[in-house]
């Protein structure tokens, strides 16, 4: 890594973790499962933004995008399953309570 | 590179809105503006490919997604949205303090905000990457999307049912 890439990574790392932060917080403090899925969305844009900028410094532009790529089709996928899984809880218990998930049994 | 840094902050910022909003309509429409932000953020590091597919699907189809479910579901009452905000701060207070001593701590480090970004080697272009290198990725990403139909399927039956 020359020292221009590594001026790079010191610059777009810092906001990468407050990214990285926020999404945690978000996931930790909320009982509302619909926020807790909107703060996994944001974990997730902290891992492209990374991804992005590795490839960046390290001249690996299409590899990362092509990783970028598989990402996001894997968050889609992950997104329709969980908000159907969220609107099953809802029609069950009529709350979007997270703490009702520990109801479940089976 | 002053462009890329008003850029990051305008992307922190509208997630810190996102997260800390009360509205979940106002919080889906933040994380629009979050992708869209990082859209820009993908364009300026040279990858075109990804930050198109990081606007339609991410800022478009995940957006609509969002908002549909919050329709499909009531909203939360002033009175339990207010109640769920102490209920917060009270329970993780520590948290945005972590946040902020963080911020401090890496702004502290080393950051040089007048350099050029270096030019990436010219490589082999995304289509040739993944098609030629990244085969097994395109297998899994046919695998998670059939495994998603399914399971929205699986889902859509068992609601019928009920």
């Amino acid at each position: 890594m020359t020292p221009q890439s590594l001026d790079v990574f010191c610059f777009f790392c810092p906001f990468v973790l407050v990214l990285f932060i926020i999404g945690l917080y978000c996931v930790i403090v909320t009982t509302n499962l619909i926020r807790a899925l909107i703060g996994i969305e944001i974990l997730i844009k902290a891992v492209t933004l990374l991804l992005i900028v590795a490839g960046y410094i390290t001249g690996h532009v299409a590899l990362a995008q092509s990783l970028v790529i598989t990402l996001v089709v894997i968050e889609v996928v992950f997104m329709v399953v969980a908000v159907g899984v969220v609107l099953g809880a809802y029609q069950h218990y009529n709350s979007l309570d997270a703490g009702n998930l520990r109801k479940l049994k089976g | 590179m002053k462009l890329n840094f008003v850029i990051l902050i305008a992307l922190v910022l509208f997630s810190l809105w996102t997260v800390m909003t009360r509205s979940l309509i106002r919080s889906a429409i933040g994380l629009a503006l979050t992708s869209a932000i990082l859209t820009i953020a993908m364009f300026r590091l040279n990858s075109p490919i990804a930050a198109v597919f990081e606007l339609s699907v991410c800022a478009g189809l995940i957006s609509v997604l969002f908002v549909s479910t919050i329709s499909l579901t009531h909203p939360e009452t002033r009175e339990e949205a207010m109640q769920h905000m102490k209920d917060r701060l009270t329970r993780f207070w520590y948290l945005p303090v972590i946040v902020i001593v963080a911020v401090v701590i890496l702004s502290a480090m080393r950051m040089n905000l007048h350099f050029n970004l270096p030019t990436p080697d010219a490589e082999k272009d995304v289509q040739s990457v993944m098609w030629n290198l990244r085969q097994l990725d395109l297998f899994g990403q046919i695998i998670v999307l059939l495994t998603g139909v399914f399971g929205v399927v699986i889902l859509l039956k068992e609601a019928k049912k009920k």
